[in-house]
């Protein structure tokens, strides 16, 4: 459809010590009923966001991060995670969730969403962008 | 005259790890509240600025980070609510490094 966009939405806080994290996936998900073709971006501080294991029961906070979870369901499955960032924090794709969606073109196979990107990727990604979200 | 430094930001958003971790006299203490706690993450960037320090990272902020005990850098002591006001009523001051 040539009136569908490409919008990305660029994740660049950890979760719970601002409201960036949480406020970004309220409009994911709000945007995801306009059918556009929508990637998620993880920089920096924001591949905390996607840590496995999140508990936070003793802060006292809402736990958003099973969320993550369901947006295989809204069709959204391009999740670029970038390399650089998760290295310099002590992080490998392990520590992240496993994130997946169902292709329905190939008899709904399980795929992953996350794909490991490095800056240079992820600065032509954005380049090909019509919409750029930042969070 | 001991001081406990508190440190609640990221030291990958921020300066505040970096400038509390290098003021520090010996005997003070630092801990690591918020998204401080990803500043004890072992094989992080960030991990060499706590040596020789005497570390401590609030329990509750790690678990709701989804990082686990054994990720953290060697010799850093994870405390409660209750370890926090300890590490308050133990030291003359406490300095917040917002």
């Amino acid at each position: 459809m040539s009136d569908t966009k490409k919008f990305m939405y660029i994740n660049r806080k950890a979760p719970y010590g601002t409201i960036y994290a949480w406020e970004s996936l309220e409009v994911v998900l709000i945007g995801a009923a306009f059918e556009q073709d929508v990637s998620l971006a993880f920089l920096d501080d924001g591949v905390f966001q996607l840590t496995r294991g999140q508990d936070t029961r003793g802060i006292g906070m809402k736990n958003f991060s099973p969320t993550y979870a369901a947006l295989g369901d809204y069709e959204i499955n391009k999740i670029y995670v970038e390399k650089e960032s998760l290295e310099e924090r002590g992080l490998t794709l392990d520590d992240l969730q496993h994130l997946v969606w169902e292709d329905e073109d190939e008899d709904y196979a399980e795929k992953d969403s996350i794909r490991l990107v490095s800056r240079t990727e992820l600065g032509d990604l954005m380049a090909e962008q019509d919409v750029l979200f930042n969070f | 005259m001991a001081m406990l430094h508190l440190v609640n930001k990221s030291p990958y958003d921020g300066s505040s790890l970096n400038t509390a971790a290098s003021i520090m006299k010996s005997g003070d203490k630092l801990l690591l509240i918020e998204d401080g706690v990803y500043g004890a993450i072992k094989n992080g960037k960030s991990a060499a600025l706590l040596n020789g320090l005497n570390v401590s990272v609030l329990g509750p902020d790690l678990a709701a980070r989804g990082i686990s005990e054994d990720r953290l850098v060697d010799g850093v002591t994870i405390v409660d609510y209750a370890g926090f006001v300890d590490l308050v009523e133990a030291n003359e001051k406490v300095q917040s490094w917002l």
